[in-house]
């Protein structure tokens, strides 16, 4: 009888270890936008970006709807790269469409934020692979603090 | 002065004999696992290694997630930033103290008792006998052991940190007043399945492998005396416990260092 007991604990064990990894697979890990599979790149050139990250964000008006996939150097210009991998469900954005670099919070970690521009009679969507024109780079603090200083000695 | 060099000499091929010995050991139990009539015996060491020692786990791991929503807590508010608690817990445990305490415990609870087990089966000469009756002991004694070992340890890791999360949301939510809705929300921003859960698994892994293989080896190389025992059993503690601590540092670096 002590093996039939042991086979139930060990059973019971199993159903423990079962419940732990759901729980962190469902609460405590991100339902990963990348991990569904159909995504789709868009490219951007930055004059700085700051402390983005790969794995950084990718917002519209607050929802995420993508990530930061990887941040290259363009060795013509020396201009930042941010590729930025989007899911597949929102793949209808203008071309005009802007992008920006904000932080969340004071001292947050920083995101990128898309803002969908108007669509006119002529002008398609963006696809795959295209760059996004518009784009406006990080705000660094010391660089504010130099332009206001800059600006209150002219005064 | 001879005598001196050739003492070194002596430590150093009985030091390379007991690792020659350990993975001849070792190799012997591995591949004496494709044999169905083992399974219900490894089943029952789960039981012995695994099961008795979930009551340890759970407590452990509630009060380090506790202790740790407590600590992070008085620090993070200073700076308001009270809504990282969670990722601050769920990683920490997931990463390292998960893995790390379990095999620290697990070597403790689990591995001094094989290491005793296996040493006195030597003393009183059952494994002699079960050599005489042509039953292989690697096979029939040692193998059984090792995969429970291998098999109970991460499902022990993943136990520790579940129950550390909550013990950390039971403080930091619903003492500390905490936002139960950050608390998971910006953990889940945080925490990547492959990053950080996949990688405290593979860490489990590779400790529950060294833990056992020690505690194992320690008990079948025992000198069969009361004393030897005695003193296979510490030797297994401290140098699973170091293996543990020490192998922590080379998985992090190759996993999260730069």
């Amino acid at each position: 009888m002590t093996s039939r007991k042991s086979e139930i604990m060990v059973g019971i064990f199993v159903l423990i270890t079962i419940a732990a990894l759901l729980l962190l697979s469902l609460k405590v890990v991100n339902q990963g936008i990348q991990s569904n599979g159909a995504n789709y790149t868009l490219k951007a050139k930055f004059d700085n970006i700051g402390g983005l990250k790969a794995r950084s964000a990718v917002k519209v008006g607050g929802v995420t709807i993508g990530r930061v996939d990887s941040i290259t150097l363009d060795n013509d210009d020396f201009t930042p790269i941010v590729i930025l991998s989007i899911n597949q469900e929102y793949s209808s954005f203008p071309e005009t469409t802007s992008v920006s670099i904000l932080t969340s919070g004071l001292l947050g970690e920083q995101y990128i934020g898309l803002q969908p521009g108007f669509s006119f009679g002529d002008i398609g969507n963006l696809a795959d692979g295209d760059f996004i024109e518009d784009t406006k780079s990080a705000l660094v603090l010391e660089d504010l603090i130099g332009q206001f200083l800059f600006s209150r000695d002219d005064e | 002065m001879i005598n001196w060099i050739a003492n070194i000499g002596a430590r150093s091929i009985d030091r390379i004999a007991t690792t020659g010995r350990s993975g001849l050991m070792l190799f012997g139990a591995i591949f004496a696992l494709p044999k169905f009539k083992s399974i219900p015996l490894t089943i029952h060491q789960i039981y012995i290694v695994g099961v008795q020692s979930l009551l340890i786990i759970i407590v452990s791991g509630l009060f380090i997630g506790m202790v740790m929503a407590l600590q992070g807590y008085t620090i993070l508010v200073d700076y308001g930033a009270e809504g990282s608690l969670g990722p601050m817990v769920s990683l920490s445990l997931l990463r390292e103290l998960g893995p790390v305490v379990t095999a620290l415990l697990f070597a403790g609870r689990a591995g001094s008792a094989l290491t005793a087990e296996i040493g006195l089966m030597k003393a009183t000469e059952q494994l002699s006998s079960l050599e005489m009756m042509a039953v292989d002991p690697l096979r029939r004694v040692v193998a059984p052991r090792f995969w429970a070992g291998m098999i109970s340890m991460p499902m022990l890791a993943l136990i520790f940190s579940a129950v550390g999360i909550l013990g950390g949301h039971l403080v930091g939510v619903d003492w500390l007043g905490v936002d139960s809705g950050s608390y998971w929300s910006i953990m889940q921003a945080t925490v990547d399945w492959n990053e950080d859960v996949v990688n405290g698994i593979i860490k489990s892994l590779v400790f529950a492998f060294f833990v056992t293989w020690i505690a194992i080896f320690k008990g079948y190389d025992a000198i069969p005396t009361s004393e030897g025992i005695s003193k296979a059993t510490t030797e297994t503690v401290v140098l699973s416990s170091l293996a543990v601590l020490g192998l922590d540092f080379v998985l992090t670096a190759i996993m999260f260092g730069i």
